[in-house]
């Protein structure tokens, strides 16, 4: 590996870490949507810092951007407190005015000023490593590397010292505010996060995929574990590896950077969605299937509770009567026999003991809907609910 | 009951968008009440705590607690929201949750230590949830729910209880389990009050009621003012119930 692939993997890891903190916040208060208006609407704040500036990474530029981020926040909760538009309307109002705004800037003055629209959606990290900070004739290094550290450090600190506020007022805003612990600064602190990440990340990720930064590892994590602080600590894991194999992807298909770490990260969300445990689809489609199943076989229970004569017990009355498939008929008097619920005698099916003190106590639960019940039940019966 | 007042409410009024949910509301909440408010939806019940929790910002009256504003007595209140007001497939455990009731005096910055999880555990256990406090908290019932936001305002082991409609969704048991707790924070000397939704036990449960409807209609001891004249102006309809006392 050469000096500059491994700076860009560096920038591309702590810009990942850095959009992946306040991300998970961001889709536990359900304002992913709200990222997105940010990465566009810092645009005028970028360009016309940028006029001032005439330098990319300066700290004023970083400011302003920032500033139009907030500013895109108030606009939205101001448009939406009229109550004339719902949340998502005023959100889909506002951002396309100030990023159409950017837009106009930048054509305006595209001849002067080294500043285009492709760089602005998309970002070039594969040219970070060429823009130095310099001391005189030492090299300190990229200076994206600098920038997004230092937001990184911010973004760390911050974290540390707010993070038992910042969890109050996203589960409870309504409890933080009446204990003094105002949800409205940790609402426009964490904004103000977001957008200066936004702002640091775009050089290297560009308008449109910082997004993804932010939303995709925080939502794989959320999949993953039921722990805020797990939470967290996955999506940082989650965003430094897509960063990381988006970069060799890259590299092996001479691709866009950007683009391939993107594609990684969906790919992930993707794997982690199908098979996760407990959240996963799979996981979901095998309970329903196993719900399905122990509701049959209680249907089933009770049908041999209510019956003394042998033809309604007989083992084709199922297929008949209770008009099962044989597959499910069989699936379910094979989990009654393994469980010791039932005994057959000539294809004669009887309950036991446990199988009749499993059906009474099932019923019993179902029509009381006791759920200290079920703790019981689990412990002394198979069950599968969870 | 003695004679302090916990509450005095004087000339609320509070708007949304300029429309009126509170009417120049004058209430005083004598000190060891178990206090129900009843009134029917859109009564402005909710907003009444939250304006004296100071959520929500009124457009006119004073609200005091043992004779201060309530950013001064903050450490004295303890507040249950409505259920439905939180999401419960947030990231956290039962016992999590019942920390969050010692966040308030612990202040900014500071993170809970032993003390404050301790005084948590011993919550759970008052409200018969000790063995869940590592569950998930989507993975409890309504009902189990309800006990950890309890719990939580157990452990902030404050002297005026407000609590949103604490028996919404919550099966029998848990019902008569928590107006037991709430029972026993009255006879400790603290006031509680509660929105309330069933007419029919509020006799059963409380001793104060104040009736709602955006105003306030009536207050004061159950046994004096909760008769069907009282409830036919609040809920404008003949209501008739059987008080047994």
């Amino acid at each position: 590996m050469s000096n500059a692939q491994i700076e860009i993997q560096l920038i591309a890891s702590l810009v990942a870490i850095a959009c992946a903190i306040p991300g998970t916040f961001l889709v536990l208060r359900k304002m992913a949507l709200i990222t997105d208006a940010i990465s566009h609407s810092i645009l005028p704040g970028i360009v016309i810092g940028f006029f001032i500036t005439h330098d990319l990474s300066s700290p004023l530029l970083i400011i302003l951007a920032a500033a139009s981020g907030v500013l895109t926040v108030v606009l939205v909760e101001f448009i939406q407190k009229t109550g004339l538009v719902k949340e998502d309307t005023a959100i889909g109002l506002v951002f396309p005015a100030l990023f159409s705004i950017g837009i106009i800037l930048i054509a305006q003055n595209a001849n002067d000023i080294h500043l285009d629209v492709d760089a602005v959606l998309l970002g070039e990290l594969a040219f970070a490593p060429f823009d130095r900070l310099m001391t005189g004739e030492t090299d300190l290094g990229p200076k994206s590397l600098w920038i997004i550290g230092t937001i990184l450090l911010i973004t760390l600190g911050l974290l540390f010292a707010f993070f038992k506020e910042l969890k109050i007022s996203t589960f409870d805003a309504g409890l933080a505010s009446a204990l003094g612990l105002s949800p409205v600064v940790m609402h426009y602190g964490l904004m103000t996060v977001s957008s200066i990440t936004t702002v640091g990340a775009f050089d290297a990720v560009g308008a449109i995929l910082v997004i993804a930064l932010m939303i995709a590892p925080a939502a794989t994590a959320y999949l993953l574990t039921t722990n805020l602080k797990k939470m967290l600590l996955l999506a940082v894991l989650f965003g430094v590896g897509s960063a990381i194999s988006g970069y060799w992807v890259a590299h092996a298909l001479d691709a866009s950077i950007s683009g391939s770490m993107t594609t990684v990260l969906g790919f992930v969300f993707l794997i982690v969605y199908l098979f996760a445990p407990n959240k996963g689809l799979f996981s979901v489609l095998y309970r329903q299937k196993q719900q399905r199943i122990e509701v049959s076989l209680l249907t089933f229970l009770l049908h041999l509770g209510n019956h003394q004569e042998e033809e309604e017990r007989h083992v084709k009355h199922l297929n008949e009567h209770i008009n099962w498939q044989k597959v499910q008929s069989k699936s379910v008097l094979d989990l009654a026999l393994k469980n010791n619920m039932i005994t057959i005698n000539n294809d004669i099916v009887s309950l036991t003991k446990k199988g009749k003190s499993f059906t009474t106590e099932a019923i019993d639960y179902i029509v009381t809907n006791k759920n200290s019940e079920i703790e019981n039940m689990k412990d002394r019966f198979f069950l599968f609910r969870g | 009951m003695s004679e302090k007042i916990a509450v005095q409410i004087d000339d609320l009024t509070v708007a949304y968008n300029y429309k009126p949910v509170l009417w120049d509301i004058d209430l005083s909440i004598p000190e060891g009440v178990l206090m129900a408010i009843v009134g029917p939806n859109g009564a402005g019940k909710s907003t009444l705590i939250k304006s004296i929790l100071d959520i929500i910002k009124p457009i006119a009256g004073s609200i005091k607690i043992y004779d201060k504003p309530y950013k001064k007595q903050r450490s004295l209140v303890a507040y249950v929201p409505q259920k439905g007001s939180v999401d419960w497939d947030f990231p956290t455990t039962a016992l999590d949750v019942v920390m969050m009731g010692t966040y308030g005096s612990l202040g900014w910055i500071k993170r809970p230590g032993q003390k404050e999880k301790k005084a948590s555990l011993e919550a759970l256990e008052k409200v018969g949830m000790l063995s869940f406090k590592n569950r998930q908290i989507s993975q409890l019932s309504g009902g189990q729910q309800q006990r950890i936001f309890l719990a939580r305002a157990l452990v902030q082991n404050a002297s005026i209880y407000f609590m949103d409609e604490p028996f919404q969704g919550v099966d029998a048991t848990t019902e008569k389990a928590i107006i037991n707790i709430l029972k026993e924070l009255r006879k400790a000397g603290k006031t509680v009050i509660v929105v309330h939704h069933d007419l029919q036990t509020v006799p059963e449960y409380f001793d104060w009621v104040t009736f709602l409807n955006v105003k306030k209609i009536a207050t004061g001891p159950v046994k004096d003012i909760f008769n069907d004249d009282n409830l036919t102006k609040t809920y404008g309809i003949n209501y008739k119930v059987s008080i047994q006392q």
